[in-house]
């Protein structure tokens, strides 16, 4: 693999690589036909991102040599940020950036062409190939909005920089809700300050989402990818469901596209439906298994589908039936039996496709996050009484419980290739 | 108990904003007291506290061009919070720019102060930022111990140099030593003093000018020149001197020998009392 990176957009994706030290500590760097994919996922797999730069953002672009196979890399985050640490740097003093993959000595190797004939030439060893693949599909969210990234921005300016997680949601009168999240702890004393920001109807380019629906996730790598657009003026856009299953935020330009994909706060308390609006669990329509991708072939997704096959090491011949994935909420039973085969080297689960046991304390990011079934109290947007206001943004709405982090992430071996 | 005010004007907001960042560098916990005519910022003379107290008051229709209050009950028109104050200085950060603010007492869950703001929007719409202060009232039977310091008779009574010059000086005598001396006479000097095994730095400030005094009898036949002294945990002056972000309208130093020394800050129309104890 071989890519250069001139002018302006060495700046972008230096930014790109910040946005996704955010979210993991190891890279996943993919050459593909179709574009450089650059992924991460967090320890607990509770977020994933990506980004896919299209060939036309390189000045050249070769993703393999004729003749040899397409080489895939996992590399530790801090080594690839510290090529792009200081992006005031990048943007001042360097001209062109080469990265090059060579399988041979097992090198990935950034060159920054500097100005005055500075040139530096940064070797990164990398880890054995892996494909990092994450099933998901922003069309079978049957909730979305878009918005400008920078009203995004505002809209998460009050909510203090060390607030690990945000409930978003519609509140009556269609004013879009953000509220700050905070775990709830029987014996503390110490509450913290709860802020909300309220935003109307107005602001967003599309909301397609009923009053009442809600989600909760992790404000922190949500911010990561917002830096990002806010910097590239992008329209971000939030694709969502039921609480507990993942929500989707993308980006997208001629050039690039990007997806942040985060774990959200599941409801697994039953007494929910008692609380909000009843429309909410409206079942969402199983997905359609589709006729079977090559595993390697992007081309054939089409803009909003991105279902990625899905492959075990077991067998790895021919076609192989797509498990379809079942969204609405509660536990499933297997419908395809090729789950099986790949829970069996997950860890145990008592339910395919939904997050395997998690332990008091343990989480990605020094996040503890608890089984429990905790009554979620029933929590009231305040009351806007000004005139200015079209209509007050009272939400009735119910925190759902903790649960513990989404393992719908299968991180799947390939054959290694043979090294001549 | 209720409460509900509303600020509309700018200036009035951004100064009610320097005054919450002012108490939240000064008082990580402080005691709001709010009565028909004033708010009062207070923090006791609490041994947590290394004794320090501070009073800060301001009158209400300064501000707010909406107050209402109802207090405890009908003799009591008075109403004690106690709450962190970074988590008000955050709340009215968001504030920079806003149409409106409104402050009320809510009980959502928990006790709260409910800080809401309308911002300036470019869409049609309105947004609204609602932040809920969690406060704990204070029981009637603890009022007493959160009432105005009596401020005693000086020995000395100075103007301040300018503060952040104070500060610089200060911030770099706090790595020798954890003790000053703090002095100063009646004729316009004064001496931040410390001193260690190997070394001893004062500064002296001169001309600073000293207000008239209170009682010409008992201070007419005093030496100018003698100077009055407290030694004092350098750590709290600094903590004093970093609250004070602008520059006071008016700013003295009361000293009593031994005992204290007391700030009395005047900034715009809010009165600001810090007292230092001597160390022991």
């Amino acid at each position: 693999m071989k890519c250069l990176v001139t002018g302006g957009n060495v700046k972008v994706l230096g930014k790109a690589v910040h946005s996704l030290s955010r979210i993991g500590d190891e890279l996943y760097l993919e050459p593909l036909e179709d574009g450089l994919s650059l992924r991460t996922v967090n320890s607990s797999r509770s977020a994933y991102a990506c980004f896919l730069f299209a060939p036309l953002f390189f000045q050249q672009y070769q993703a393999a040599t004729p003749g040899q196979d397409l080489l895939r890399c996992k590399i530790l985050m801090k080594s690839f940020l510290s090529v792009f640490r200081s992006l005031a740097m990048l943007e001042k003093t360097v001209e062109k950036c080469c990265i090059s993959l060579n399988g041979r000595s097992s090198r990935l190797v950034v060159q920054l062409h500097c100005k005055f004939g500075v040139r530096k030439t940064h070797n990164l060893s990398f880890q054995d190939c892996e494909s990092l693949q994450a099933v998901f599909d922003p069309a079978s969210c049957p909730h979305m909005l878009r918005a400008p990234a920078r009203v995004l921005g505002e809209a998460v300016l009050p909510f203090p920089p060390a607030l690990a997680e945000v409930t978003l949601g519609i509140g009556r009168g269609r004013r879009v809700i953000l509220r700050s999240y905070h775990e709830e702890e029987a014996d503390s004393t110490a509450k913290a300050m709860v802020t909300e920001m309220c935003l109307g109807e107005e602001d967003f380019q599309q909301l397609q989402a009923q009053e009442g629906v809600a989600i909760t996730f992790c404000l922190k790598e949500f911010r990561g990818l917002l830096s990002f657009a806010e910097s590239a003026n992008l329209n971000l856009s939030i694709h969502f469901d039921a609480p507990g299953r993942p929500a989707i935020f993308t980006i997208k330009d001629s050039l690039l596209d990007g997806h942040f994909v985060l774990a959200t706060l599941s409801d697994t308390d039953s007494h929910s439906q008692d609380l909000g609006s009843p429309e909410r669990h409206q079942p969402v329509p199983q997905l359609q298994a589709h006729s079977i991708p090559h595993p390697d072939d992007f081309a054939n997704d089409d803009i909003d589908s991105y279902m990625i096959a899905m492959e075990t090491t077991i067998g790895n011949e021919g076609s192989r039936v797509l498990p379809s994935i079942s969204l609405s909420p509660g536990p499933q039973h297997p419908e395809s039996p090729g789950l099986h085969s790949e829970e069996d080297e997950a860890e145990p689960s008592t339910v395919p496709g939904t997050p395997p046991p998690k332990k008091v304390g343990t989480g990605g990011g020094g996040r503890g996050r608890r089984w429990g079934r905790q009554q979620p109290p029933e929590l009231t947007c305040s009351l806007c009484s000004s005139a200015h206001c079209s209509s007050a943004p009272s939400w009735p709405l119910y925190a759902p419980p903790r649960a513990p982090a989404l393992c719908w992430l299968k991180t799947v071996r390939v054959k290694a290739e043979p090294r001549t | 108990m209720r409460f509900r005010a509303k600020i509309v004007d700018g200036a009035c907001l951004n100064h009610f904003t320097r005054i919450s960042n002012m108490i939240a560098k000064l008082a990580k916990t402080c005691t709001l007291r709010i009565s028909p005519d004033k708010l009062n910022f207070i923090l006791c003379d609490k041994l947590a506290n290394g004794g320090v107290s501070m009073w800060c008051e301001l009158e209400q229709e300064n501000f707010f061009n909406e107050f209402q209050m109802e207090g405890v009950s009908a003799e009591n028109n008075e109403i004690y919070l106690e709450l962190t104050s970074e988590n008000l200085s955050r709340a009215l950060k968001t504030a920079q720019n806003a149409r409106a603010l409104k402050i009320k007492l809510t009980n959502k869950h928990f006790p709260c102060l409910t800080v809401s703001v309308e911002m300036l929007s470019m869409s049609s719409s309105s947004r609204i930022v609602t932040h809920d202060i969690p406060i704990k009232v204070i029981p009637r039977k603890l009022w007493k111990d959160l009432q105005e310091p009596v401020v005693p008779d000086p020995d000395v009574s100075i103007y301040l140099p300018v503060l952040k010059t104070m500060k610089s000086v200060v911030e770099k005598m706090k790595n020798i030593s954890n003790h000053l001396v703090i002095e100063a006479n009646l004729d316009g000097e004064l001496n931040l003093k410390i001193e260690t095994e190997l070394v001893c730095v004062t500064t002296h400030f001169k001309d600073l000018g000293n207000p008239p005094l209170a009682s010409e009898s008992t201070h007419q036949d005093r030496n100018m020149e003698h100077m009055a002294e407290v030694h004092i945990d350098i750590r709290k002056l600094l903590q004093f001197l970093a609250g004070q972000q602008v520059n006071p309208t008016k700013a003295l130093c009361n000293i009593v020998n031994n005992k204290m020394v007391h700030f009395d800050l005047l900034h715009e129309d809010v009165s600001l009392q810090y007292f230092i104890p001597a160390l022991s």
